[in-house]
């Protein structure tokens, strides 16, 4: 349909109105999105971390895992170093950003997978009802009563330390709050009258999980998984501190923090950089959590 | 349309629905054993001609809405079968139901529930006949839509839009839209104008007529409008907490009602310059009993002005009203 405003003749055939091209629910959400300032400050953040990510190769000349030993613990800015050196004579600059790699990724990740596990569960626990109800909700309860960070030591120990195992360990960890949002709004969904009139059609419990119930609840999904990766990152920090997260000579935010430590009387900015990398990450997905809130908030649309 | 009821017992009925129960069970609770069973529709039978309208009237909470989503199994009734074109619908399952769903439609009370908020209203149409897959290439798909649209009155311009561009009337217009675009013999409306402006009231249901004169359609409009049940009915049915309690021609409801539930709802159309009588303003108070623990005897007995002893003890069971063939009424008066 041409983008044109012209003048026609509406279904009574009696009222003249203006016929215009319609903008969908997203288009909306995303002129909404552009006026808050915050969200847009994050998600430019977020855009250089994961440019920097990308092309780390290409914005330092050092490699992040070679040992040169007669350049340990340098102060920033010598010999080329920008943040410095640590205790094995590798640039932490170019650590850093090789370590964007292991953050983002987990926290994208692993709430991807949240979502996908978190949508499932709660959708049959919402949508079926009866016994599955009484089943998914026991798990979402099991899940949510066991400390965040014992959990996911446990898991780490049970598939041992790796990128994949990260991942998949935070996913199953953060799949119950997720599941527990979709169902509370497939219990609404599910009265809507749409619901009846595709069963009444023939529609296949399939056909109203995906094409009715999913673009109803992505929203949702958008912002608790949004929400969800600043709190992955933390995790994937703390474990890779504990020693339990990517192998050692992989460059991680964590672990990098963790060997710190015996530096930070006399070496303080060793642990200083990667622990403002975790923080501009960790709240830049924060804000823009928020901004999607309000963004994708359907009340708030004209 | 206007058929006399001699000339229907020739004609076979396109929908026959006997002894329809549905009932909800409640636990009372984790320590309990007992369960609650509410009657929500009790014992109802009907059948419906060819291009005929049949009405079914009754206050909230009556079980109106219920018997038309057990008929049509939004809901699997407890009891009774569904004799829909012949087959045995309320048994069905697989492929044979959704068939036979084809020929069978609903349209909804609330249009800001009734369409999904994130499909265009092409999609919402195209929906009946993308689940029966009843088309070979997307132009046929694109000409059947065209057809539905233009033969409610929507504008084809608005097919690429989303539902919250438009206003109740037009929403109804998409969702009637969505029960037509596979010519169905039977549509169950569900209190299809009750949400709307009077003004687009009007529209709404002269469009339900005229689709019917072109389409040959029968519908099962339910409502507690009895001024619009007068002007779209051919045959009112009047329920009383699960139960049948009057049906007739509308001409023998609104002319000679039998049933006094019947004659105090026919009192409740409100109109300018008309006294109710004294004795029954003071019924109209009571409530609606609750179905979870529906009175004994007659279901109506304990609003009714005229209640007697055997009221009280017995239920009368629905009988034909003598000399006027396909009146029938459930009271011993």
């Amino acid at each position: 349909m041409k983008k044109s405003i012209a003048l026609k003749l509406d279904s009574f055939g009696k009222e003249i109105v203006k016929v215009e091209k319609p903008h969908g629910y997203y288009y909306e959400s995303f002129r909404i999105f552009r006026k808050n300032k915050v969200a847009m400050i994050s998600l430019g953040i977020l855009i250089l971390l994961i440019l920097l990510a990308i092309a780390a190769p290409f914005i330092t000349s050092f490699d992040p895992d070679k040992q040169v030993l007669s350049e340990r613990l340098l102060s920033p800015g010598v010999k080329g170093h920008l943040f410095g050196t640590d205790e094995f004579g590798r640039d932490i600059f170019t650590r850093c950003i090789y370590g964007c790699r292991i953050s983002l990724s987990v926290g994208i990740i692993s709430q991807l997978i949240a979502s996908v596990i978190g949508y499932l569960m709660g959708v049959s626990a919402g949508y079926f009802g009866k016994k599955t109800d009484d089943v998914i909700s026991f798990l979402i309860q099991v899940f949510s009563s066991i400390p965040f960070l014992l959990f996911a030591m446990a898991l780490m120990y049970a598939l041992g330390s790796g990128l994949m195992n990260l991942y998949l360990s935070l996913g199953l960890l953060s799949w119950a709050n997720t599941a527990r949002l979709i169902r509370g709004q497939v219990l609404t969904l599910k009265q809507q009258e749409y619901i009846q009139a595709c069963i009444v059609n023939g529609g296949s419990s399939a056909r109203i999980i995906f094409k009715h119930l999913l673009p109803n609840c992505i929203p949702m999904l958008i912002i608790t998984n949004t929400l969800g990766i600043p709190s992955a990152i933390l995790t994937e920090a703390s474990l890779s501190f504990l020693g339990l997260g990517v192998p050692s000579p992989t460059a991680s935010w964590g672990a990098m923090i963790s060997s710190a430590q015996t530096y930070i009387r006399t070496n303080t900015y060793y642990s200083l950089f990667p622990g403002l990398f975790i923080i501009a990450s960790v709240m830049a997905f924060n804000m823009l959590g928020d901004g999607l809130r309000d963004a994708l908030d359907p009340k708030l649309h004209k | 349309m206007e058929t006399t009821i001699s000339e229907r017992k020739n004609t076979e009925p396109i929908l026959r629905v006997e002894h329809l129960k549905k009932y909800y069970t409640y636990g009372n609770g984790f320590l309990s054993h007992r369960k609650t069973v509410i009657k929500a529709v009790d014992d109802v039978s009907l059948s419906l001609y060819p291009g005929e309208t049949l009405a079914i009237v009754g206050e909230s909470g009556c079980g109106k809405s219920t018997t038309a989503k057990s008929i049509i199994r939004i809901t699997d009734p407890t009891e009774g079968t569904i004799t829909l074109h012949g087959k045995d619908f309320g048994k069905l399952s697989g492929k044979e139901l959704k068939s036979a769903r084809q020929k069978i439609k609903m349209i909804f009370q609330d249009p800001y529930s009734a369409l999904n908020p994130r499909m265009t209203v092409r999609d919402i149409i195209a929906e009946p006949i993308d689940i029966s897959g009843s088309y070979r290439t997307q132009a046929e798909r694109e000409e059947k839509i065209l057809e539905a649209c233009d033969m409610v009155g929507l504008n084809r311009d608005y097919l690429d839009r989303y539902p919250h561009e438009f206003s109740g009337g037009q929403r109804q217009r998409i969702g009637i839209a969505r029960a037509i675009i596979e010519k169905p013999d039977v549509i169950l409306c569900d209190e299809p104008v009750s949400a709307l402006d009077v003004s687009i009231q009007a529209k709404v249901i002269n469009l339900l007529k005229e689709l019917q004169d072109k389409l040959g359609v029968s519908y099962i409009f339910i409502s507690h409008d009895l001024s619009v049940v007068r002007h779209v009915a051919d045959r009112v049915m009047v329920m009383y907490l699960g139960h049948v309690v009057e049906e007739g021609s509308r001409d023998d409801i609104f002319n000679s009602p039998k049933h006094p539930y019947t004659r105090i709802l026919l009192d409740s159309i409100p109109s300018i310059g008309k006294e109710m009588p004294e004795d029954e303003q003071q019924l109209i108070a009571g409530d609606l009993p609750s179905p979870e623990n529906p009175p004994s005897g007659c279901c109506f007995h304990t609003r009714c002005p005229h209640c007697s002893e055997q009221c009280r003890n017995t239920a009368p069971a629905l009988t034909e009203v003598p000399g006027q063939p396909g009146h029938r009424m459930a009271c011993f008066c």
